[in-house]
């Protein structure tokens, strides 16, 4: 098992004939996922390597009975072709564009809970997700990672991969590997995605990445604590970052006192969650507590 | 983005908030002339962004046109906590019987616009949230539908603002509101809003904030903000597309992907370091990519090593090690560089470094080996 996509995974890609997006969509596909369709009103008609190019989600979902989208449009565009998806019917929705508005993603998410509360929204301005052995959707460089018992959730990319990698290293396989991105309102938080590695039995222990800014480290702190039987270990980017800078995300910036990595790392420790100060550090406590993995 | 005080007042007046009428100016004889203009008394306010203006002097009432030029000439170029006075505001002197408090922020923990009004207003907001919990009222809106008047009535109501005021101040919050979402902004804030001995409800001070991601559908933003104080290497890198920050430190730091670098920082940080900067490369970096954050980077003075942290995802290694041996050839650097690179085409991205047996770069296998090297180097080890 696997949390969100999976080897039923029947992918769709707005996006698709652009290039990162065709690039990020074939590999997807070499990878093992069942990519199915693509968006593009202007390019109805055409495919790409094979892949159907539809004008608008309706029609693809329609054709294709596509049960997960990928977007890959510019910024101005991304939240109403998520949108789009929702509405048709698509129950997960990765949306891997940067650079949304923030009050683009703040109606996006109202909405998409209002209107269509099947479908669960990941992003955007993240990596996507990879269930190893089973299904890749997004830019998770996929060689790296082979099949296991942690699930990792993250606010970032690379670090994701450079934890990734370090348990990697240590033999540990993963889940899934899910980036929720660093976008101050994400369709998913750690809360959701925590969840889903609780109820999920191949997981056996989950590694949550965060970074500063915002409250959903300490959120995810308490729902941990109050909700989650599986190990779980933490690590935190931003302590050396300044007040009132913005590191990058959209949504990493410590605001006078609150959003800061030691009120965070603080929190998850008080809910009994053991954080890594490095990210060899934390692979090396995901190890005592799973013991080193069985060749 | 964070606008000077007479930036937000101007998108204040734009969606109908009571503002004084003032001028900004930059010399003394535009603020006297500026001052005559409006009428005495004026106020004469330093634009900068930070708070404790009025603490460093940088705030003053004006009786005449001899206390305009005293006070103008006092304030321009004035220093409030490293942030150079280059601006003035000065506005008509506002008579004040009350100060209340109003903001819209976006509230990530809920996913909802939060409106916040108060009658304790004048002082930090914080202070009240702390020291009288029950004077801060905090109301969700919901924004599919937008803050609506009757809405705006409760909140002025159950804030206990006085009687004669509640609609004028449920129309200053509507209005705030409108500010929020139409120039997407992820704060806009009044403190104090004030009301005058007349009734009149009236911003005297402005906090807006706005959101850089939207910048596509505002043009008229281009111009805002304190540019004049900004760093030279942040707005260099910004026009580049490369998300640089400003550090105290020495050690120059390069990785793609915000959540890395940060990290990046913090391990060197850990090994006693300090780093001079963030900057993130971004991903699919390509050599001339690298080649111009190098640049940033050797643009600091203080740099006396530098590290590169790469994990390749969409960012190729070899493309990375291209790169840097492009500014090797344009810059000749005279620091050392130590250099990380794992992920996607990393053997590659190795053997063109070993090959290229550029002077002074040490290649490290992990992050923490990374690390220990630039700080023993940095300090000339």
């Amino acid at each position: 098992m696997s949390i969100l996509i999976n080897s039923d995974t029947r992918l769709a890609v707005a996006g698709i004939t652009g290039r990162e997006g065709s690039f990020h969509t074939l590999n997807n596909r070499a990878y093992g996922t069942n990519v199915v369709g693509g968006i593009n009103p202007k390019k109805a008609g055409e495919n790409v390597e094979g892949i159907p190019v539809f004008a608008n989600w309706a029609d693809c979902v329609a054709e294709t009975q596509a049960n997960t989208a990928m977007i890959f449009v510019p910024p101005p565009f991304a939240a109403a072709s998520a949108l789009e998806a929702a509405a048709a019917g698509v129950a997960v929705v990765i949306i891997i564009t940067e650079g949304i508005p923030a009050h683009d993603e703040l109606k996006l998410y109202n909405q998409v809970k209002r209107d269509y509360p099947g479908t669960t929204i990941i992003g955007p301005n993240c990596p996507g997700i990879l269930s190893p052995g089973e299904a890749n959707v997004g830019i998770i460089p996929a060689s790296f990672f082979k099949p296991g018992n942690v699930g990792v959730v993250s606010r970032s990319g690379t670090l994701t991969y450079q934890i990734g990698n370090e348990l990697a290293q240590k033999g540990f396989g993963n889940s899934s590997i899910v980036g929720i991105g660093g976008d101050p309102v994400p369709g998913s938080s750690f809360i959701d995605i925590i969840e889903l590695f609780e109820n999920d039995p191949q997981t056996e222990l989950i590694v949550m990445s965060g970074e500063i800014g915002g409250s959903a480290e300490e959120e995810a702190a308490e729902y941990v604590k109050n909700h989650v039987t599986k190990p779980v270990v933490a690590y935190i980017a931003g302590f050396t970052a300044p007040e009132g800078k913005q590191m990058g995300h959209a949504g990493a910036i410590v605001s006078g006192s609150a959003g800061t990595a030691k009120a965070k790392a603080e929190a998850l420790e008080a809910a009994g969650i053991r954080v890594g100060r490095t990210p060899t550090q934390t692979a090396e406590i995901a190890m005592e507590i799973l013991g080193a993995p069985v060749a | 983005m964070d606008l000077l005080e007479y930036q937000g007042k101007q998108l204040f007046g734009k969606h109908g908030l009571a503002v004084s009428d003032g001028k900004a100016v930059t010399t003394v004889e535009d603020a006297v002339a500026a001052a005559n203009e409006i009428g005495y008394p004026v106020v004469v306010k330093a634009q900068v962004l930070i708070g404790g203006r009025g603490k460093a002097g940088g705030v003053k009432l004006a009786a005449n046109e001899e206390e305009a030029r005293e006070h103008a000439t006092n304030i321009l170029g004035l220093d409030i906590k490293g942030h150079i006075t280059r601006t003035i505001w000065i506005e008509h002197a506002s008579d004040i019987d009350t100060e209340y408090y109003a903001s819209v922020l976006l509230d990530r923990s809920a996913k909802k616009p939060l409106v916040m009004f108060s009658i304790e207003g004048g002082i930090e907001i914080e202070t009240v949230a702390e020291e009288t919990p029950e004077k801060l009222i905090k109301y969700h809106v919901d924004p599919l539908v937008g803050l609506t008047k009757e809405e705006a009535i409760k909140i002025a109501t159950d804030g206990k603002a006085a009687a004669d005021v509640i609609d004028g101040v449920a129309d200053a919050l509507v209005a705030l509101y409108e500010v929020w979402i139409e120039e997407d902004a992820s704060l806009a804030e009044i403190n104090p809003l004030i009301i005058t001995p007349d009734r009149q409800v009236k911003a005297l001070d402005a906090k807006v904030t706005l959101d850089g991601n939207a910048a596509f559908r505002h043009p008229d933003h281009a111009d805002l903000g304190d540019k004049a104080n900004a760093d030279p290497i942040e707005v260099k890198a910004a026009e580049q597309g490369v998300v640089y920050v400003k550090l105290d430190g020495n050690i120059g730091i390069l990785g793609n992907g915000a959540g890395l670098v940060m990290s990046t920082l913090d391990v060197v940080a850990q090994h006693g370091g300090e780093p001079a900067n963030f900057l993130d490369a971004g991903g699919g970096s390509d050599a001339a990519k690298v080649k111009q954050a190098v640049e940033l980077i050797l643009s600091n003075d203080s740099v006396t090593a530098v590290l590169f942290n790469i994990f390749g995802g969409i960012t190729r290694c070899d493309e990375v090690a291209n790169g840097l041996i492009a500014a090797f050839g344009d810059l000749k650097p005279t620091v050392p560089f130590v250099v990380r690179l794992d992920g996607t085409n990393d053997v590659l991205g190795r053997e063109i470094l070993e090959k290229a047996a550029l002077p002074n770069v040490h290649a490290a296998k992990t992050m923490d080996e990374a690390a220990e090297q630039v700080v023993a180097l940095a300090k000339g080890n």
